[in-house]
């Protein structure tokens, strides 16, 4: 390959690759085979980060960006005057194995614009992934974008050679979808990712019985919201999130602040702030619910649809039921010490196994690592200190804000100045 | 009657080991271990010098697998390798109690547990970046060659990492701070002690010693670690936060 031309193409396809947010390389069990390269790391590695402190643990393309469609959301879109480049397969199984070679990546994510039709993407996708696995012996780890609307035969081979499928929903609601992407419809990225769901429950039950059955997208599926972009509350996205968690046994679903492209008058206009805080908030939601035990709706409801953004959503939630608290951690379910605001789930774990030893004291709390600032309005423990005044939930909260410095202080008051 | 002493070791594991079986041997109350390196006089204690003794250590080491967990025998080998003052005198006592039957693995409330725990913390890190910032280029010999300056001797731990990975090509990695690397040719992976030329920066790739391709893909990887960031969002805190200044001249993307 003629390397100058190999450059402009990383660059341009890079370049446009980048908003999609999703870097894992965890999860996936693929082990080397036959002393070939490669071994995908069930942890995953951040073999760097970018400068804006986003993790690079894959090499993420698009294999082209021409495209048929015009999302308005999308800076690959039709309408947009940006400079086009297509990688033919060859070029991209190089630059995967040369830069595994060089342990700067996991593998590859490789995402594409849709030129032609959806089957015909798909087909190209595929093709590099195959490559990959059976004329490479590659393997590190592979994440393949489901195009929407491609066919069931070519998404069940993807999931023979990927460890990872997504298709990006992108935008929360049926409506908003219609606003911004009027070609598109929602039933076409659920069709694929339905028939994905499907083989890995086929497989994973087939191999149960026999061992030589292959393995099929290990580290199963994801999607990305773009948040800020068409109108939603934080209540329809968590919503949303917890259908497509809930019936399609998705591993992540990402949340990416809207990145102002354009000038399209449906949109945030460019030089407006990422809402880099609020997608915070929507992730730590998201950690809550996936990890914490939480129900989506004790945090976030019809009464409640939008999260606090000065505080953390735990936070928020312990605030509303003031009538669950002090919790005394020598005794607590492990359910309600992750209730506790300022203890995260590695606190809960140690808490457990040291209280069998002795009764634990704020000593040996803030020993364990738990944020003590935020916790000890909520707890008691083996000491005659502990809150007794009856404070309101305001005064908490307050008193938690006045001895505390958020690192979002600065974008804080910037992004609640909007208001 | 139980005494005190003052152990000297080879600063080997196995060393430590023995001294621990030394410990229940003589049967001592209390005792201070110094590197045999770190020549320093206790002015009440008694001064031995412990032999290392394969048999003894490789005892108490199947001792040790017995009562302990898979993480409490690891977290053990992890923070022996951190290098940290005192951190074989903590092993030790750990080691101690242990065997008079205390179960202190768990209780990670326990000052010598939770401060083993903090190495090990500490050691874990620092292998998992290792196994991220490796930087192979590619020699004229076709070798795959990276030099490392971890903050503590990871390259036992990561070197089944490497090997599973890497097994179709011939690697070295190199730590420049303890003059030592790790290589595989192909079949085993094996520990080379040598040191370079003083003349010779190690982190410069000069085309003297690599690949010309290899200047080629470190300059795709640059413009590729360029293009992906999103320059509204910029946030350098963060950056070094996740990626530390000192480890900086080994990375490719990191070189102008």
């Amino acid at each position: 390959m003629t390397f100058k031309r190999t450059l402009e193409k990383l660059e341009i396809l890079a370049d446009a690759a980048k908003y999609d947010v999703s870097c894992s390389s965890s999860g996936s069990n693929r082990q080397n085979k036959s002393k070939g390269l490669g071994d995908a790391s069930s942890s995953g590695i951040c073999h760097s980060y970018t400068e804006d402190g986003r993790c690079v643990s894959l090499l993420k393309i698009l294999l082209t960006n021409y495209c048929i469609f015009d999302c308005a959301y999308c800076v690959t879109r039709k309408s947009n005057d940006v400079q086009r480049a297509a990688f033919k397969v060859e070029e991209v199984v190089d630059l995967t194995m040369n830069f595994y070679r060089r342990n700067y990546i996991e593998g590859l994510f490789l995402s594409s614009g849709i030129f032609k039709s959806a089957d015909y993407t798909m087909e190209r996708l595929v093709a590099v992934a195959k490559k990959l696995r059976l004329e490479h012996n590659f393997n590190g780890y592979i994440h393949l974008k489901s195009i929407p609307g491609a066919s069931d035969e070519l998404m069940r081979e993807a999931g023979l050679y990927a460890d990872r499928l997504s298709v990006n929903i992108e935008i929360p609601t049926e409506n908003g979808l219609k606003l911004l992407a009027p070609d598109k419809n929602r039933a076409d990225f659920i069709k694929p990712m339905q028939k994905v769901k499907d083989e890995i429950i086929q497989y994973k039950s087939e191999k149960k019985q026999i061992k030589s059955t292959p393995i099929y997208a290990p580290a199963g599926q994801s999607t990305q919201m773009i948040i800020g972009a068409s109108g939603e509350n934080d209540f329809q996205i968590m919503q949303t999130s917890n259908y497509f968690y809930k019936n399609f046994n998705l591993k992540r679903v990402y949340y990416s602040g809207y990145v102002p492209i354009s000038y399209d008058s449906r949109l945030p206009q460019i030089g407006s702030q990422v809402p880099m805080l609020r997608e915070n908030r929507l992730y730590q939601t998201d950690w809550l619910m996936r990890f914490y035990g939480f129900d989506v709706n004790e945090i976030l409801n019809p009464l409640h649809q939008n999260l606090d953004l000065d505080i953390d959503p735990k936070l928020g939630w312990a605030l509303r039921n003031l009538h669950e608290f002090p919790i005394d951690v020598n005794k607590a379910s492990k359910r309600m010490l992750a209730r506790i605001p300022g203890v995260g789930m590695q606190s809960v774990h140690k808490i457990i196994q040291a209280r069998q030893y002795r009764l634990l004291n704020w000593e040996h709390l803030k020993k364990i690592g738990i944020a003590y600032n935020r916790a000890k309005y909520f707890i008691v423990c083996n000491s005659n200190q502990f809150e007794k005044r009856d404070l309101t939930a305001d005064k908490i909260k307050g008193l938690i804000l006045q001895n505390s410095k958020s690192k979002y202080t600065n974008m804080l008051s910037n992004q609640l100045s909007l208001f | 009657m139980l005494e005190a002493k003052h152990f000297y070791y080879d600063a080997t594991f196995e060393g430590l080991l023995t001294a621990v079986f030394k410990v229940f041997e003589y049967k001592l109350s209390t005792v201070i271990l110094s590197k045999s390196t770190a020549a320093q006089e206790h002015l009440f204690l008694e001064a031995e010098t412990v032999i290392t003794d394969l048999e003894q250590s490789s005892r108490v080491w199947d001792g040790l697998c017995k009562k302990l967990s898979k993480n409490g025998t690891q977290m053990l080998y992890h923070v022996f390798l951190s290098e940290i003052e005192y951190s074989d005198q903590l092993i030790l006592e750990f080691c101690i109690a242990i065997f008079q039957g205390k179960a202190i693995e768990f209780d990670v409330a326990h000052p010598i547990t939770s401060q083993l725990l903090k190495i090990k913390k500490k050691v874990s890190r620092e292998r998992h970046r290792m196994t991220a910032f490796v930087r192979f280029r590619l020699t004229k010999d076709h070798i795959y060659f990276a030099s490392i300056e971890p903050d503590f001797n990871v390259l036992p731990l990561i070197s089944s990492h490497f090997k599973k990975r890497y097994a179709d090509q011939e690697w070295l990695i190199y730590d420049v701070k303890r003059h030592y690397g790790i290589s595989y040719n192909l079949k085993e992976v094996s520990v080379v002690d040598f040191e370079f030329h003083n003349q010779l920066d190690v982190f410069k790739t000069s085309t003297d010693f690599f690949a010309l391709e290899e200047i080629e893909f470190q300059t795709l990887w640059q413009s590729y670690f360029k293009s992906v960031t999103i320059a509204s969002r910029k946030n350098l805190k963060l950056h070094t936060q996740h990626v530390p200044k000192r480890y900086w001249k080994y990375l490719s993307e990191k070189q102008q």
